[in-house]
């Protein structure tokens, strides 16, 4: 099937300005037209988009599918069929898989793992350090050489700051983006709750927000030192918004995400000692979530991650301290994204941009935009659709998140991968012809 | 945030793992319960039948001399079979989940856990995921709290103070640590007390301790004016190898109370002390065996007031007549 006429549906396209409503012509797994039908398109197969939403597909920058090493967790099999139902087209791995993603042999392997489960754009994130042990460089260039996209230490520490300051120097030789999660792993003090009212109230151990900023402080301070581009990743604080406020209009080259429950929950959402609410960074305050919220729409905070952390059943059973933190996020993405619309913190056109237009530019990827020649990884959501977060609806392994048994609005009915059709919600509102 | 886990539908205690959630009217009936059972310690036959033919068992992941003495003491004066064991040094350290551990004593018929874990949350957890014919008691979770101690504190205020509304407490040391401080601010609180002070220096206050409803002092010379109870609490050796104080001498000058310190207080206030005692380094040993001191008798009313909860919970299982 290689001509698809995505047809009559709302289009939003951020990076062509585009919001109108009309179709989107696929061939050879390139979009061919937006809007125009080109002369003598004859579809193999028309999907009609009426009331509904033709956007690109989602670009995540941060994913955990648990593969190789922790396939108890999760799979790339029931991930990756998780993420095209969240219309989730491309995804950016976290090195500390098992073995972590420090050698072209374990970037290989992900990459095969992924095509076994029929998902083609798997980037995976290369260790910055070997073992993730934050004390020697990884081969970065042979890394990149084997498809990593970026650097990172996903949520480990680097020794101290001449070796971060070294890597970050080595990463910019190579044009490397790093991406790094701020965290001073000695302020964090093995905490696993917000240095707030609620930690204090339970005897929980906790990590206050200066952990966050400091270890942000420093980066951005080595950025401008080492010329490396850096991209922050899951920032949780509210001086976090206010640093990369400066830092931008300071000139220096630097991008920032939040990852969608941040903009949702708080502490104050925590029921007490349940496990599903844990999750690292902590959900901090009321306060912190605004200012996230506002650097989203401002603009300092460009995209949205879903920092998507599959779990089994025995991982987040036990006392809290004792259970491992993260949630299962990939299939709340699209309707927290059009609740955030709904609350009027952002526009739909906003929303669309920080999961498709902005983390495009970020990664440098010819993606993320109906732009005809790209590739067509396209996203077509009901978001009036209403489904609950339940085992006849959820796809991940993971059932570890704290909106099960709620009900959602927003619903993504198709999504392509490359002009293949790799999700197509089974009944509801999609009227096939 | 209400926390409903521990009360039955009519309302009723029927497991006692925090102070949050209840309300003055609970607290006051446990105090009430624990008056009928207090006179009994002394006479020639120490036991009632109430919880006959009941199996109850004390899960200690932590070890504590004493509250587990008490808990099995108040356990045999209410006639049930009792049965304690020590697994921070059993199953769990053989890699057996809490939940496994659990799992296979609910399978030996037990009506009543009484739970002590250094983890916050761990009764909590025990009770979400137990039989619901068993009820669990909380003997002290990680830095989260210690209810029946609180509640033994409440009732030997109580016994020599009679009324809350006028009493201003404060208990000083290591707040940030401590379960207990933090049970007894909430029934504190709920049972009505002009105020509660806490005095420590700043590294070992939680964040945010005020929003636990207290007034703060890092001074104990000025904390301990106007004051009708001090509680003191135990300070662990760890804390100054993990850099939250210099030194046990300097500590002991700063917030040790001794018979000049006390002297700051009302003529009239009370020393408490949840047990074990550091002397010469929160407390002065004249002061803690002196006139003003109810540290043992806070010791044996740990009993009465075990034996009211695990009355009252098992009452509300409806395992009673």
């Amino acid at each position: 099937m290689s001509r698809i006429q995505i047809s009559q549906g709302r289009i939003i396209d951020p990076a062509n300005k585009i919001d109108h409503i009309g179709s989107v012509y696929i061939a050879n797994g390139k979009i061919v037209s937006v809007l125009n039908e080109p002369d003598g398109f004859k579809p193999d197969r028309i999907i009609d988009a009426r009331n509904q939403i033709i956007c690109p597909g989602f670009i995540d920058l941060s994913t955990r599918l648990r593969e190789p090493g922790q396939s108890r967790k999760a799979t790339f099999a029931s991930e990756t069929v998780a993420a095209a139902s969240a219309g989730v087209t491309t995804l950016c791995l976290q090195p500390d898989t098992v073995p972590v993603i420090d050698t072209p042999a374990v970037a290989e392997l992900v990459k095969d793992i992924a095509e076994k489960a029929g998902y083609a754009q798997i980037y995976p994130i290369a260790a910055l350090s070997q073992k993730l042990e934050g004390t020697e460089l990884s081969n970065m260039l042979a890394l990149k050489q084997s498809g990593c996209i970026a650097v990172g230490n996903a949520n480990q520490p680097v020794r101290n700051l001449l070796i971060l300051r070294r890597a970050m120097e080595y990463a910019a030789s190579h044009d490397l983006l790093l991406m790094f999660r701020p965290n001073d792993y000695w302020l964090g003090n093995n905490g696993c709750a917000h240095e707030g009212a609620f930690a204090t109230r339970y005897g929980l151990p906790s990590i206050p927000e200066a952990a966050e900023t400091i270890a942000l402080a420093q980066c951005l301070e080595l950025a401008e030192l080492t010329g490396c581009r850096v991209h922050f990743g899951q920032l949780s604080g509210k001086r976090s918004v206010i640093r990369i406020h400066q830092a931008k209009k300071y000139g220096l080259d630097v991008s920032a995400d939040v990852a969608m429950h941040q903009l949702h929950l708080t502490e104050n959402d925590i029921a007490p000692f349940d496990s599903a609410y844990h999750v690292l960074p902590p959900l901090r305050t009321e306060e912190d979530k605004e200012y996230l919220r506002q650097g989203l729409a401002g603009g300092t905070i460009n995209s949205i991650c879903s920092d998507h952390q599959p779990h089994d059943i025995d991982a987040k059973l036990g006392a809290f301290p004792e259970t491992e933190p993260g949630m299962s996020t990939l299939e709340t993405l699209l309707p927290l994204m059009l609740s955030l619309v709904a609350q009027r913190a952002i526009t739909l056109t906003q929303g669309i941009a920080a999961l498709s237009e902005k983390p495009a530019q970020i990664l440098r990827l010819r993606s993320g935009a109906l732009t005809p020649g790209f590739s067509a990884d396209i996203c077509v959501f009901d978001p009036e659709l209403a489904w609950q977060v339940n085992q006849d609806n959820w796809k991940s392994q993971g059932v570890n998140t704290p909106f099960w048994g709620q009900t959602l609005k927003g619903r993504v009915t198709h999504t392509l991968q490359g002009g293949r059709i790799i999700h197509e919600l089974a009944q509801g509102a999609g009227h096939e012809q | 945030m209400a926390d409903n886990l521990q009360l039955n539908s009519e309302g009723k205690l029927k497991h006692f793992l925090t102070i949050e959630g209840l309300d003055k009217s609970l607290l006051t009936e446990i105090l009430d319960t624990a008056e009928s059972f207090a006179g009994m310690s002394e006479q020639q036959v120490k036991k009632v039948p109430l919880l006959r033919g009941k199996t109850i068992v004390n899960l200690f992941f932590e070890n504590s001399t004493r509250t587990r003495t008490t808990f099995e003491l108040a356990a045999t004066r209410l006639s049930a079979d009792v049965l304690s064991m020590n697994i921070a040094t059993s199953a769990t350290s053989k890699g057996e989940s809490l939940l496994d551990t659990i799992r296979n004593l609910e399978s030996m018929f037990v009506d009543m856990f009484v739970v002590r874990h250094a983890i916050s949350g761990a009764a909590h957890f025990i009770a979400q995921h137990t039989a619901p014919h068993i009820s669990v008691i909380n003997a002290g979770d990680g830095q989260h709290a210690h209810p029946t101690q609180a509640m033994l504190d409440m009732f030997t205020i109580r016994q020599i103070k009679q009324d809350f509304s006028h009493l201003r407490v404060a208990i000083i040391g290591d707040i940030l640590h401590s379960r207990v401080a933090r049970s007894q601010i909430l029934a504190l609180n709920t049972l009505g007390a002009a105020e509660v002070r806490v005095i420590a220096p700043k590294t070992l206050l939680p964040a945010h301790v005020e929003t636990l409803g207290v007034t703060v002092s890092h001074n104990l010379n000025e904390g301990l004016k106007d004051i009708d109870v001090i509680i003191m609490l135990r300070l662990q050796k760890e804390r100054m190898t993990s850099a939250l104080l210099p030194s046990e001498s300097e500590y002991f000058k700063c917030f040790g109370l001794t018979e000049d310190k006390l002297k700051i207080a009302k003529p009239d206030a009370i020393v408490m002390h949840p047990g074990p005692i550091n002397r010469g380094v929160e407390i002065d040993s004249k002061v803690a065996d002196g006139p003003q001191s109810v540290i043992l008798k806070q010791v044996s009313n740990g009993i009465a007031v075990r034996m009211a909860v695990m009355s009252m919970a098992m009452q509300r299982q409806g395992g009673l007549s």
